[in-house]
């Protein structure tokens, strides 16, 4: 008996496996979760363009990647709804890799037996990172709404631009240089000092940029202190910190450390402005108002600054039960804006959706892209990073409010 | 006449299934090159290929051995980070060299590791050798983040990633290891040595008052389950071109023991299977697209709930022992079946 059961098991294991193999085709690739009834009306294939979404949908980091593809999603469907492209609608193929850079190739590969046109995605830097080499092989045009790290574009030892690799959002070496900036022109500091999370990769990047500007500036960085993921006391490094005496803290972590970090500092009598990155947003919901009071942060979105972003506020919360859209989701939306223009331009050409002329021509329309975001107008650099310039948010009463463009 | 497996020549049984790897190897290897196995299928069959290497590698310590290590995933990350690193500064010299040197000294650092790691933790038995490997693999991790801006030089580039290492996996190279690990693992736990790690897992007091070095034995052991481990580090390095010690954490060498233990500790058969289903399994079920981690889970407990001693048990296959079956029933049953002894 026990020994029937085993081999039932093992073969359901297996049928399950070869069952997958059969259900793959591209109709069963929309998720249930996803908002993507739009497309089930959408017209036989031939008369589709099918555009990659891939990003961390499950796991630590889900919540970025799900704001992504919300974002995405939301202007795809807009396209949809009013005709599509060309008389073409838009559909959307989405996968998960969890933000590991393992599933990302295996997803990505995925999507090209799919017969993708473009991707979007990855949401993760790591796992875009595993992915660009590939898809620059099959030069596939490829867009980012959230992969920061310059390596993303670039390979530095080879000294290679991936020409197929774009993004709306900063690098990290921005973020840094323009809050050093910021420090000597606005704040008029002369010293600073920094504590990052050792083994986060966006931080470290922020931080170095920071220093190396400083240094240029004519800032001296009197302490620069590490901690390790999961800490819950700062005391030491901070008290490091308080006994250099720095004008102004860099602070450029995840939000949840940032709110700690600035209360323990209050705490320990440290009066020094923080100073973060775009992690921080939302930080006012896990600290004490008067302890975050007069800190500034650079971001790529400042919530309810002009028209258009109001517009994309409500038009988001009436989507998606009322969710208040972040960076992430602004930044989602954008890249869908960058991709769907550039996908535009090509079939304005004629050429046939999916070749590779067609691709390379999206490519093209991206590198020369005039595209206006709700964040900003786009246009890239030779290493394909978006110029553009930071909005700096300030925290005063306990609100994370718009204070200028930098 | 040759009516039994045991009449048939060792060699000769070497021999038939070193052809029938080879036919597997060129059939996959066409289909791949004529596009029959699109790019993602071969993208997961490589990945299976690793995931072999390493359940199969922690069965030796695990399964044969009887040992609890939960730091596997630790000496893939030394393998991976030695071999890209070396794989990187050789970019020059020719690939048929530079592959096998870089697996070579992928699986070596990794052996070494295993060395200075197993001195210490192998005095200690069950879960206290589960701790300590535990410990291990974290200090690995921890110092593949860090070295760099401790010592101020760029060597592993710590959770900025090692970027760019070439990609020289491919589906002949992976399968070629499986072979050769599979083949070695099998051929030493036939021999001697290999009798001497089933004793000490059978019980260690017996066999060390039987004259058996288990320090010996359970060192050479885990140092050889290190190196292989290194090896599909190597491999992966060589697959992914990217590595981030965040990568190797604790859940990966949990994720490698499950592929044993559903398996089957100590049955090499069950290793390659529960590999082979547990890599392909959250792939192949992206269809269900936000259920499919509910799906996989679901499975593995329904699998140690109806054979909590893994697939297989500690059942192992053998092709000539099938085939020996075959001959046995062919001819006029004279020769009685009884085999008994010729398991494993």
């Amino acid at each position: 008996m026990k020994k029937l059961i085993s081999i039932a098991l093992v073969l359901v294991l297996v049928l399950g496996a070869l069952a997958g193999c059969g259900k793959t085709e591209p109709g069963t690739t929309a998720t249930p979760s996803a908002d993507t009834g739009a497309n089930a009306t959408a017209p036989a294939a031939g008369g589709t363009i099918k555009i990659g979404l891939l990003g961390c949908y499950t796991g630590e980091y889900a919540q970025y990647g799900l704001a992504v593809q919300n974002g995405a999603l939301m202007y795809i469907d807009k396209v949809n709804a009013a005709g599509g492209i060309n008389g073409k609608q838009i559909e959307p193929i989405i996968y998960d890799d969890k933000g590991d850079p393992t599933e990302a190739v295996t997803a990505f590969n995925r999507m090209l037996d799919d017969g993708v046109t473009a991707l979007l995605g990855s949401v993760l830097s790591g796992a875009t990172m595993a992915v660009v080499p590939e898809a620059y092989a099959a030069n596939l045009p490829m867009i980012t709404a959230s992969a920061t790290a310059a390596g993303v574009t670039y390979n530095e030892d080879e000294d290679l631009v991936y020409t197929n690799m774009f993004r709306t959002c900063f690098i990290d070496p921005f973020q840094g240089e323009k809050m050093a900036q910021y420090a000597k022109d606005i704040l008029g500091a002369r010293t600073a000092a920094a504590i990052t999370e050792t083994g986060n990769d966006y931080a470290v990047g922020l931080k170095e940029a920071f220093v190396a500007k400083c240094a240029e500036l004519g800032i001296e960085v009197v302490a620069d202190e590490g901690y390790s993921k999961g800490d819950k006391d700062f005391k030491s490094q901070l008290t490091n910190i308080n006994a250099k005496g720095a004008d102004v803290i860099f602070c450029p972590n995840y939000y949840e450390d940032d709110a700690l970090i600035v209360t323990q500092a209050r705490q320990l009598g440290i009066t020094a402005t923080f100073m973060g990155g775009d992690g921080w947003a939302k930080v006012s919901e896990y600290a004490k108002a008067e302890d975050l009071e007069g800190s500034v942060y650079c971001s790529a979105y400042a919530p309810g600054s002009t028209p258009e972003i109001k517009q994309f506020e409500t038009d988001y919360a009436a989507k998606y039960n009322g969710e208040v859209p972040g960076m992430f989701a602004a930044l989602g939306y954008d890249a869908a804006i960058v991709l769907l223009d550039a996908i535009k331009a090509a079939e304005s050409k004629g050429l046939e959706t999916g070749s590779d002329e067609y691709k390379a021509a999206v490519i093209d329309g991206m590198k020369n892209t005039s595209s206006v975001g709700i964040t900003s107008a786009y246009s890239y650099d030779e290493f394909n990073n978006p110029i553009k310039s930071a909005v700096i948010i300030k925290l005063e009463g306990g609100k994370e409010v718009f204070s200028q463009m930098f | 006449m040759i009516k039994q497996a045991r009449d048939i020549p060792t060699p000769v049984k070497y021999l038939i299934n070193l052809a029938l790897f080879i036919i597997f190897l060129v059939v996959v290897n066409s289909m791949i090159a004529s596009k029959t196995i699109s790019g993602y299928y071969t993208k997961v069959i490589m990945l299976i290929g690793i995931n072999i290497i390493l359940a199969v590698s922690l069965n030796l310590a695990t399964g044969y051995l009887g040992q609890l290590p939960l730091g596997h995933a630790g000496f893939m990350a030394v393998g991976a980070y030695s071999s890209a690193i070396f794989m990187k500064a050789a970019s020059a010299l020719p690939m048929f060299i530079a592959l096998p040197l870089g697996l070579m000294i992928g699986g070596t650092v990794a052996g070494i590791f295993g060395f200075i790691i197993g001195i210490p933790a192998l005095r200690l038995r069950g879960d206290y050798l589960a701790i300590i490997t535990l410990g291990f693999g974290e200090i690995i991790r921890v110092i593949l983040l860090n070295i760099d801006s401790v010592l101020g030089f760029n060597l592993t580039y710590g959770a900025a990633s090692l970027k760019n290492i070439p990609k020289t996996t491919t589906f002949l190279g992976t399968f070629i290891c499986v072979f050769i690990v599979c083949y070695v693992i099998h051929t030493m736990m036939k021999s001697r040595h290999g009798r001497a790690i089933l004793s000490i897992r059978e019980n260690e007091i017996a066999a060390e008052s039987c004259g058996i070095k288990t320090t010996y034995y359970k060192t050479m052991a885990f140092v050889m389950s290190a190196f292989f481990a290194g090896v599909a580090g190597s491999l992966y390095a060589g697959y992914l071109g990217i590595l981030n010690p965040s990568n190797f954490g604790f859940m990966k060498s949990i994720e490698i023991l499950v592929m044993v233990v559903l398996g089957g500790m100590g049955s090499m058969i069950g290793s390659v299977i529960s590999a082979t289903v547990l890599t392909a399994l959250p792939e192949l079920l992206r269809a269900f697209a936000d259920y499919r981690m509910v799906a996989y889970s679901l499975l593995l407990i329904a699998v140690m709930i109806f054979k909590p001693s893994g697939l297989m048990g500690t059942y192992d296959f053998s092709l000539s022992r099938l085939l020996g079956k075959g001959l046995s029933r062919l001819p006029a049953r004279n020769a009685s079946p009884a085999r008994k002894g010729d398991d494993r």
